[in-house]
């Protein structure tokens, strides 16, 4: 079973909802990003999202786009990306979903980056900017390498488009909260209950909640109604404001091991 | 997306609609001014000592700019779908001062989204579309440019979308802004269509315009694409040479790429990332160009060559000395390049160039050049 598969499996035996954390690959160099995945898996993350900084990251608020230029600065490329993967792969199991724009993997090729994403150990790829319409081809070369190409959904999607999703979606559906970028918010669409409840009609695989998701409150909202809930700006933010590499570590594993042990409170049935 | 798909729906009804034809054709003549002449320009003529050239004044239009022939088509597009919101990006301002004039003048409410370093070097711009009630919303992410003021208004058309329409100002973007932006464009090639076979009595043997994202290229070039006789040639920024890597040549310069939403020549790095241009041009600074410019490059049927800030400078000067013409930066462009081909080509041969705008919004930035203190 692929590793994003197992999670879920996992998770909904013990009653649990996932939490995915994301970080920027590279933000702000590649050690730091390694150490930062140690102590996310320490912290009681269940599946990592790393961001593939891109220069004009359309879907991004601002924190992430910092976040971003810091990487970029520091000279990140893909096969350093693909580096820091195989370095986690030697302690870790976790499954790991890359999340970026398109124009970077379709400048390195779309096959080349989807056979050296599964061979550094690579489990699934969601491309922010690319609508299931014109997947196409990308979809080919995940499917070929079994790695899992994941889709999002947002409240403004029609019926017909979360049909297309549920058919063409591996892993699980990403439902973004809120219409917008991302970056913590106050406040969700009070629709978002009856929202979640049209994609799970259209689909059995597992629905991810994401942006706008920044307080313990807020994910153990969301794990009561959603299979995962996944945190980005708010940590991201923590791990800029948080001096030393060693520090940043320590305060994102503090963090996450806060969203995870809210979560928990949720009881879920499993079903 | 479902935004996009809901905006293809309503353009392509009203698209076949008289009605709307009519309104978009009414506002063109009575609001911007149309039709635009097409001025036969002796002593340049004369000068340059080759092919008979014209220009097509769009520096003449409401607005100093062919840019308002689009949004007047657009906002009449957005009344009809009921928003109540207008937003743009602008890089010279004079598609955020087209903007917040149709808005001012059918009382909807206006952002327009300007990089940092337009904002500085468009002043004027800045003050003409404040004046006109618009709010402009400075833009400091990336390089502070055009693309960057596009990434800023995408992201806040996404969080708006309910109430908001996102006026795009060139054939960039996603669809189907390329294809729409086209068509209310393509009024300037349609009059000039007229215009040169009453006065010539024949096609043209030359179009020339500049290409920054392309909208007054296609708007030029497209009514005279089935003809093969035509020959078009696209002038991208060169900024300080084309082998400095400072510039804005997407075509020249450029690999194929995916940037907001359509698959084009773009500027970027080794890495896919998107790199920084440069121009003198505020209007021509953006690191991709519209996606049926590509197509006609790769066709073969739209020929691109470049020119360089100091050539843009130098035309500007040209053409205000012996017309009494001063044409943008942008569009100086354009007339710099036929002053170096145009002396190669038939004297029995015509030229239109598309004279896109007018150099008011630039004389600080020219004078600066020339290191003249005002």
């Amino acid at each position: 079973m692929r590793r994003i598969e197992a999670k879920f499996a996992e998770l909904k035996k013990r009653g649990e909802a996932a939490l995915i954390p994301f970080v920027t690959a590279g933000d702000p160099d590649i050690e730091t990003t390694l150490k930062i995945l140690r102590a996310l898996e320490k912290g009681g993350a269940d599946c990592i999202e790393l961001g593939i900084p891109f220069s004009d990251p359309t879907a991004d608020g601002p924190t992430i786009q910092r976040s971003s230029e810091r990487a970029l600065k520091n000279g990140l490329s893909l096969p350093r990306i693909f580096r820091l993967v195989r370095e986690f792969r030697r302690y870790s199991e976790l499954p790991v979903i890359l999340f970026g724009y398109f124009n970077p993997i379709f400048h390195y090729g779309l096959r080349k980056f989807c056979r050296q994403a599964a061979e550094a150990g690579v489990d699934g790829m969601l491309c922010v900017d690319l609508p299931p319409e014109e997947s196409g081809e990308l979809k080919r070369w995940t499917d070929d390498e079994g790695l899992d190409l994941i889709f999002l959904l947002s409240p403004t999607s029609g019926s017909d488009r979360i049909q297309q999703v549920a058919r063409k979606g591996r892993g699980f559906i990403y439902y973004v909260s809120v219409t917008g970028v991302t970056g913590a918010r106050g406040s969700f669409d009070g629709q978002l209950r009856s929202q979640l409840a049209r994609v799970r009609k259209a689909t059995s695989l597992p629905i991810g909640v994401g942006f706008g998701i920044s307080t313990p409150q807020q994910a153990s909202w969301i794990a009561g109604l959603a299979d995962a809930a996944v945190v980005g700006s708010a940590l991201v933010e923590k791990i800029e404001k948080a001096k030393g590499s060693t520090e940043k570590a320590q305060g994102a594993g503090r963090f996450v091991a806060q969203l995870k042990r809210a979560m928990r409170q949720i009881r879920r049935v499993p079903n | 997306m479902p935004a996009l798909t809901e905006l293809e729906r309503a353009y392509a009804q009203v698209r076949r609609e008289r009605t709307f034809r009519k309104e978009f054709q009414h506002y063109l003549h009575q609001y911007a001014g149309r039709e635009t002449p097409l001025y036969f320009a002796e002593r340049l003529t004369q000068k340059l000592g080759g092919a008979k050239i014209y220009l097509k004044r769009e520096d003449l239009c409401h607005t100093g700019a062919h840019k308002i022939n689009n949004t007047i088509g657009q906002i009449l597009l957005a009344r009809r779908m009921g928003r109540r919101r207008i937003i743009a990006e602008t890089g010279a301002g004079q598609h955020g001062v087209a903007t917040a004039t149709v808005a001012a003048r059918f009382g909807l409410d206006c952002e327009i989204f300007m990089g940092k370093e337009d904002v500085a070097r468009q002043s004027l711009n800045v003050f003409r579309m404040k004046l006109l009630g618009a709010k402009v919303r400075v833009v400091d992410s990336g390089s502070q440019t055009l693309k960057d003021a596009m990434n800023e208004a995408l992201r806040d058309w996404v969080t708006n979308v309910r109430d908001t329409y996102y006026l795009i100002g060139s054939v960039a973007g996603p669809h189907p802004y390329p294809m729409m932006v086209r068509d209310f464009q393509s009024v300037i090639g349609q009059e000039a269509r007229r215009q040169i076979l009453k006065q010539e009595g024949r096609l043209p043997d030359y179009l020339v315009a500049c290409v920054g994202g392309g909208s007054n290229s296609m708007g030029l070039f497209y009514p005279f694409v089935r003809d093969p006789k035509v020959r078009m040639l696209g002038v991208e920024a060169a900024g300080g040479g084309l082998r400095t890597g400072k510039h804005a040549a997407s075509i020249l310069g450029g690999d194929v790429g995916v940037l907001h939403g359509s698959k084009s020549y773009v500027l970027q790095d080794d890495g896919g990332q998107i790199r920084e241009t440069h121009s003198i041009a505020a209007g021509l600074d953006y690191p991709g160009v519209g996606p049926e410019l590509s197509y006609l490059r790769d066709r073969g049927r739209v020929r691109f060559v470049s020119a360089t800030d100091k050539q843009a400078i130098e035309a500007i000067k040209f053409l205000a000395e012996i017309e009494g013409i001063i044409p943008a930066l942008e569009s100086a462009h354009a007339i710099a390049a036929v002053m170096r081909l145009a002396p190669r080509w038939a004297k029995n041969g015509t030229i239109i160039i598309n004279l896109s705008g007018r150099g008011d919004k630039d004389m600080i930035t020219v004078a600066d050049y020339l290191g003249v203190k005002l």
